[in-house]
């Protein structure tokens, strides 16, 4: 089917929940206004980046009125947002629901917690266990946050669970200068949603955030990318931006006939080859 | 070290400024314009973000600065249209080293960069304005400044480009050629000169930084990178000798949440 999407590119402060959830509110206002299916939203959206001891401030239980309201609006349109999830057993989780119809259909918490240079995630939060695909009125996606995509196994799971929609919601800070006119994280970033799209013929849509952090940029630049790889929309560079894009069901369809690398795709061979490295590794 | 691209490397600097100072709800920045080419750059670079009317320089001279300094001072604040003020810092300096009389040319030099500290911090509360600071990665990196004097400030734009590619923005950015092209000094005592008084030139070293620092080399890649081996040793040493300068006050710990050890919080925390 055909259906739009919104990418919120939002420039969230920094432990402000409330403010953040206006936020969010009034870009989910403006994408219904615009017509739009769908609106995703990066990485933390309603809390901002770099938390660190705010994390247990900030999170939200599943049955929060904060998620109820997201869950509200999702009767109009199906949302996708990024928040800090807080469980029973009070771990902590950078985590992203998928909620519409007014119920939240899929919860996913980031498996891949980057804990290198300027990032800290796994001092603060704990490690989702799980990537599953789920369905949706658009067709089956997939979840990812920021760094997960970056870990080749991620999308290619939800890929064979299903997914034909990848949704990548991330807080990408801008970084590695050099002569070229974007910067090395930009340069990264955009080979790296158009070749997951191409590997798996499958769409991405991808929200990155905006603005500052003690002094960290964020670079934005949002994408929408066709099942081939081609890049149909992408949001502004480092400013907020709010960008609609009319997905033609089709595409996908010609895509997977012209390209059929997932239908051959050979689960078996993977799994025997895969289970031979982990006995391996046991030894 | 390659060349960086200008116009992206301008962006992001003009929208750190920008958003780092607006959002703590203040408009305006005040910076210490030595004449030199990073405070000049800052200056530039804090024009285009806040508008010239929201930028104010102070030119502290002491009565051993080079006149052209000043010169070059205004220069850049006339071209620009920013507000700029003239303070001597002689009387005070002076007043205080009365005391002590046998004090060197090091000790005299720190007291006037924390004089002029001061000074900007005092207009940071007046106007009010954030202080902008001037330190380059390359001086940073060397220590090649003085602690809570020049060091000191509210938001750094140029803290993380080498002196390299100040002299490469400031072509973008149009500071006047007489500031790009001059040798750089400090200009704490008469005829000092920066390269003169580190031993190595700001290219040689800028090189060197960036293989080390940014690529993380190892000493035999450095080597074989055809960096002689005594200066890598100097430089190194000169990074690690300086490393208090680059942090904060170290705090005995006794409690169990100890600021910027077990209590930690992003400066931009709700904003």
């Amino acid at each position: 089917m055909d259906f739009s999407v919104a990418l919120a590119q939002i420039k969230p402060k920094l432990g402000c929940l409330a403010e953040n959830r206006t936020l969010v509110e009034s870009s989910i206002e403006r994408a219904i206004a615009d017509k739009a299916d769908l609106a995703v939203f990066p990485e933390l959206a309603l809390t901002g980046y770099f938390l660190r001891d705010l994390v247990p401030d900030v999170a939200l239980r599943l049955d929060s009125p904060e998620i109820a309201r997201i869950c509200e609006l999702s009767r109009h349109i199906a949302i996708a947002v990024g928040f800090v999830e807080v469980s029973d057993d009070y771990r902590f989780f950078n985590s992203a629901i998928y909620a519409e119809r007014g119920e939240i259909r899929h919860i996913h918490r980031k498996v891949y917690l980057p804990t290198y240079g300027l990032f800290d995630e796994q001092r603060y939060l704990a490690r989702g266990e799980r990537f599953r695909a789920f369905d949706t009125r658009f067709g089956r996606m997939g979840l990812l946050i920021c760094e997960d995509m970056w870990h080749l196994s991620a999308p290619y799971i939800l890929a064979m669970d299903g997914a034909t929609t990848l949704v990548c919601l991330s807080s990408s800070p801008g970084r590695g200068i050099s002569e070229d006119e974007n910067l090395g994280s930009t340069i990264a970033w955009q080979k790296l949603t158009s070749t997951t799209a191409m590997f798996l013929n499958c769409r991405v849509f991808y929200c990155n955030r905006v603005g500052f952090e003690d002094g960290v940029n964020f670079w934005g630049g949002s994408e929408v990318v066709a099942p081939s790889g081609r890049v149909a929309s992408r949001a502004r560079l480092f400013e907020e931006d709010q960008t609609i894009t009319r997905i033609d069901g089709g595409e996908l369809r010609r895509e997977r006939i012209f390209s059929p690398m997932m239908r051959d795709e050979n689960l078996s061979v993977t799994m025997k080859e895969l289970r031979r490295i982990e006995r391996g590794r046991d030894c | 070290m390659g060349d960086v691209n200008v116009k992206l490397l301008r962006r992001l600097l003009v929208a750190f400024i920008r958003e780092e100072v607006t959002k703590v709800g203040i408009r305006k920045a005040v910076l210490g314009l030595s004449g030199g080419i990073d405070s000049a750059l800052v200056a530039y670079l804090a024009a285009e973000a806040l508008g010239p009317e929201n930028v104010h320089a102070c030119i502290m001279p002491y009565k051993t600065s080079n006149p052209e300094s000043e010169a070059h001072a205004r220069l850049a604040a006339e071209h620009l249209g920013i507000h700029h003020q003239v303070i001597e810092i002689t009387p005070m300096v002076d007043a205080y080293f009365a005391l002590f009389p046998e004090a060197d040319s090091m000790r005299r030099g720190n007291k006037m960069a924390r004089e002029r500290m001061t000074i900007l911090y005092d207009h940071s509360a007046a106007l009010p304005a954030l202080v902008l600071g001037t330190s380059n990665k390359t001086e940073l990196l060397l220590g090649y400044g003085t602690l809570y004097g020049d060091m000191a400030s509210a938001l750094n734009p140029i803290g993380d480009i080498y002196k390299t590619q100040v002299w490469q923005l400031s072509e973008e950015m149009g500071v006047p050629r007489d500031i790009i092209e001059k040798q750089p000094s400090a200009d704490l005592w008469a005829g000092q000169t920066d390269e003169q008084e580190l031993g190595f030139t700001y290219r040689e070293v800028d090189k060197l930084l960036y293989s080390m620092v940014d690529l993380r080399m190892s000493r035999e890649e450095l080597e074989k990178s055809g960096f002689a081996p005594d200066f890598i040793a100097t430089v190194s040493a000169r990074i690690q000798n300086s490393h208090f300068k680059r942090r904060l006050p170290i705090i005995a710990k006794v409690s169990n949440r100890t600021i910027d050890r077990d209590f930690r919080y992003s400066r931009d925390w709700g904003k």
